[in-house]
């Protein structure tokens, strides 16, 4: 199994600037560290040949090894305080809407000290009943229970209280509907010592969770908690449900949390005079309907007060947050390009692959390589072969599992992606890469990219990495982080611009830097399929992460809930960019019509590949048969494929040189084009299931060209990359490097 | 889940995936993908994996849990060189747990 893993603190780094790496060794004393530049990763023995650089700049080490987890679980963290340690009577409310009630303990609210077991928690029991439990570090733990189960996916009014005077600790949960026949108000009281006080009692208060002797927090809440209030008197079950809104100038209000307020950061706010502000760790789910969401308003940015509800999930990772083990500055003699540490001890190894750019405000070269790092996160750790059932379904084949591929499924904690569930079933809004990513690796072997070397992503992008070094085409490599931030300026100084395979997720702010630069004058190289589809936003804050809400469509893993369509890094409305008015076909020309895992098929030139608009990309290519080989599914048609639609924004001009014709049926048509499902809709039989080789024109003398297939760089390099894959990219190249405008 | 029950009549799609493997082909015939759909859909509990024992070269065969992080059960018995060997090997063993019989092809 994985002896090493590791992550570094940035993805792009320019000359003169430092990057930071964190590492972790199970069982292994020692590791080595060698620079690398990544050139071709994947190990299949009939493709090129796997290679890289070994660069001469000394990282330091051997490194001594030490074991560093990571702790997965979001909850809410405020600082210990005096208003808190003067506490004796005390009542706590929120409401709460369990997802996994009954799997464990779980924390609502908490003041404890995990040396001692002294404060107070209020939680979920195994049962999931209401519980409140009681100590001070000279008492034994007082316990309470309603022994009514709390039932999942409802909102419940809870409380838990303590009357210092009279030792009386009691807990009452109500939900906020009722149903005829379901027994699910409680209330119980219980003694305790009298007079117990709050003051010895060193601790956070916490929400969602408690701290724990041995790691940061325990006994993770899965589900939503709104309005959480902390009071300095006890309280009775008459009042609970309106002391969700009560006054904030009320005198025995020690914290009233409002989650309403900041969806888009990782504070929370509390409105009371105390100002108990605190912070989430692990980025739980915000922007999230609460208990007062009607169908009223969809945007959380119009009526925040339906959206107080923050979702936990006890395997929320944001930043795995270890000690950094190495740094190194990058040298300015260093060349732009994409550079891995190379991790090892003896046959163990791990890659941290990092962009080098070219040095800040300008380019280096004409080409730019521009390393989709945002869909790298978008599939960080992707489980999809070892936690979906149906993933053979769509791949037409066993499922392979690889030694890193064990690891991941023994090792949830990872952190998770767009295409995965958390534990209680709700979807993944948000995925960062300030952890291990696993399978953002040269040499790793994927699920999804087709018989044959069955790369995916970061791997599968170095087949054309391969090509522009069998080129020995200068280029410099920026990264979606860095287009994000930076916008057109990053790109207008280069002639041509290069995506990579799959260049799937992307931010408003890199769509209209890349339509600046097509309509500049630019010349883009989409060498990609089902690019460009849904809109994601980066947090305005946070380095590293990124939200997706597959809103309404698209093929996805989940749906998110009524109301939860819009982003709570930034309030935009993403999902498919289609549906966000700006289909893929205005930029490339084609947008996504289907997928599929098993094989890829030839394009077929069409009449238009004739014109003479198209003669430069077909000099020197007689056959008509375009791509019958491959590494990506024998084909280089296929994996994920696009298609020209005019009515979804396709050029009128633009030229449709080639197409598949036939596909198999793991191939369907996309959810989206499917409007009524209908007999007929795979690969065999759906005219619409197709790969479109596209060019046009764009104004100023600008041209893209879409290969609109993942698997297209997987056919580059047949034949030592004397194919006519390789001669039609490569014409492409060359011409658009002509700075003569089209 | 699928609805549709594997029995002996689909013994001419066992044929026809065999030939396939044999072909390299991934075409098939709607009463193969039919067979197929339920042989590869369904819970993950049991369900077969190929274990990468030396890239593209040998494999071994596995059984997932249904629950995220849960053992796979490594089936030491089995070996395989070649893919085609495999997706026949898991495609008798589905047809005996699907039928009760042993596909006698």
């Amino acid at each position: 199994m994985t002896q090493i893993l590791g992550y570094a603190d940035r993805i792009s780094v320019a000359p003169g600037e430092i990057i930071q790496f964190m590492v972790s060794c199970d069982q292994l004393n020692n590791y080595d560290v060698t620079l690398v530049r990544v050139i071709q990763g994947d190990i299949n023995p009939v493709g090129p040949g796997y290679q890289e650089e070994r660069i001469p700049i000394d990282l330091g080490g051997p490194f001594q090894g030490r074991f560093q987890p990571i702790h997965a679980g979001s909850y809410a963290l405020i600082d210990d305080s005096p208003v808190c340690r003067k506490l004796s009577s005390f009542g706590m409310v929120a409401a709460v809407w369990p997802t996994t009630p009954g799997r464990g303990p779980q924390t609502i609210m908490a003041r404890r000290d995990p040396k001692t077991g002294a404060g107070f928690e209020l939680y979920l029991d195994e049962t999931s009943a209401l519980c409140l439990a009681l100590s001070s570090d000279t008492q034994a733990t007082v316990k309470v229970s309603t022994d009514k189960p709390l039932i999942e996916k409802h909102w419940y009014a809870v409380a838990g209280t303590y009357d210092a005077q009279t030792g009386e600790i009691s807990v009452m949960q109500q939900p906020l509907r009722r149903y005829p026949k379901v027994d699910d108000v409680g209330g119980a009281s219980s003694s305790a010592p009298a007079q117990l006080s709050q003051a010895n009692v060193a601790a956070p208060l916490t929400l969602a969770a408690r701290p724990s002797r041995d790691r940061p927090a325990e006994r993770y809440l899965n589900g939503r908690i709104d309005s959480p209030r902390l009071f300095s008197r006890s309280i009775d079950a008459n009042e609970i449900i309106n002391l969700l809104d009560v006054d904030t100038a009320q005198p025995d209000l020690v914290a009233a949390w409002d989650f309403s307020i900041g969806i888009s950061t990782d504070r929370i706010i509390d409105v009371s005079s105390h100002q108990l502000h605190g912070h989430l760790i692990n980025l739980p789910t915000r922007g999230v309907t609460g208990r007062r969401w009607c169908d009223e308003e969809y945007n959380w940015i119009r009526h925040p007060d339906h959206y107080g509800a923050i979702h936990f999930h006890d395997d929320d990772v944001y930043d795995a947050g270890w000690n950094v083990d190495f740094s190194f500055t990058i040298p300015s003699s260093l060349h732009s390009g994409i550079y891995a540490a190379r991790l090892h001890a003896g046959e163990e190894e791990y890659y941290v692959p990092f962009c080098v750019r070219p040095p800040r405000g300008r380019a280096t070269e004409a080409v730019a390589f521009l390393l989709p790092t945002a869909s790298y996160m978008a599939y960080g750790n992707n489980r999809i072969g070892i936690d979906v059932s149906e993933t053979e379904l769509v791949c037409g084949r066993l499922i392979q599992l690889s030694r890193l591929d064990l690891f991941m499924n023994a090792h949830p904690e990872l952190g998770l992606c767009f295409y995965d569930l958390h534990s209680d079933g709700s979807g993944v809004y948000y995925s960062s890469r300030l952890r291990p990513i696993i399978d953002m690796q040269p040499k790793f072997i994927g699920h999804l990219g087709g018989v044959g070397s069955n790369v995916w992503q970061f791997n599968a992008d170095t087949h054309i990495l391969g090509w522009l070094d069998k080129l020995q085409q200068p280029f410099d490599v920026i990264t979606d982080e860095d287009l994000n931030q930076e916008g057109v300026s990053l790109i207008q100084g280069y002639q041509v611009v290069i995506t990579g395979s799959h260049p799937e997720y992307y931010s408003a702010a890199m769509l209209d830097a890349l339509h600046a630069f097509t309509e500049g004058g630019g010349r883009l190289m989409y060498l990609g399929g089902n690019g460009f589809y849904w809109r994601i936003a980066f947090h305005p804050e946070l380095p590293g992460v990124i939200e997706c809400r597959k809103s309404e469509d698209g093929i996805r893993a989940f749906a998110p809930g009524p109301g939860e369509f819009y982003a709570s890094f930034t309030g935009e409305y993403t999902g498919l960019w289609r549906r966000n008015g700006r289909a893929p076909n205005t930029l490339v020309g084609v947008g996504m019509v289907s997928q599929g895992f098993d094989i890829s098929s030839p394009y077929v030139r069409t009449e238009a590949s004739r014109d003479a608009r198209a003669g430069f990309i077909f000099q020197g290519v007689e056959d008509e048969i375009i791509g019958d080989f491959g590494l990506s599914g024998g084909g280089a048609v296929g994996i994920e494929v696009d298609a020209a639609n005019h009515e979804w924004g396709t050029p009128p001009h633009a030229l449709v040189l080639a197409s598949s014709r036939v596909h198999t049926d793991v191939y369907l048509m996309v959810p989206e084009d499917m409007l009524d499902p209908v007999p007929g809709l795979g690969g065999t039989e759906a005219e619409s299931i197709r790969g479109d080789m596209v060019f046009f024109e764009t104004s100023n003398g600008g041209a893209v060209f879409s290969a609109s297939s993942i698997a297209w760089a997987g056919s580059l390099s047949h034949e030592d990359y004397n194919n006519n894959v390789a001669k039609i990219t490569t014409n492409v190249l060359r011409r658009f490097l002509d700075q003569t405008p089209f | 889940m699928n609805r549709y029950q594997i029995s002996e009549d689909d013994k001419v799609y066992a044929a026809e995936f065999k030939r396939n493997l044999d072909a390299g082909c991934f075409y098939h015939s709607p009463g193969l993908q039919r067979v197929l759909n339920v042989m590869r859909g369904g819970r993950k509990a049991g369900k077969y994996v190929l274990v990468i024992r030396e890239p593209f070269k040998r494999w071994g065969l596995a059984r997932m849990s249904e629950e995220r992080a849960g053992p796979v059960e490594i089936l030491h018995e089995y070996e395989f060189t070649d893919l085609r060997q495999a997706e026949w090997t898991v495609f008798r063993l589905r047809w005996r747990e699907q039928t009760g019989k042993e596909l006698d092809l």
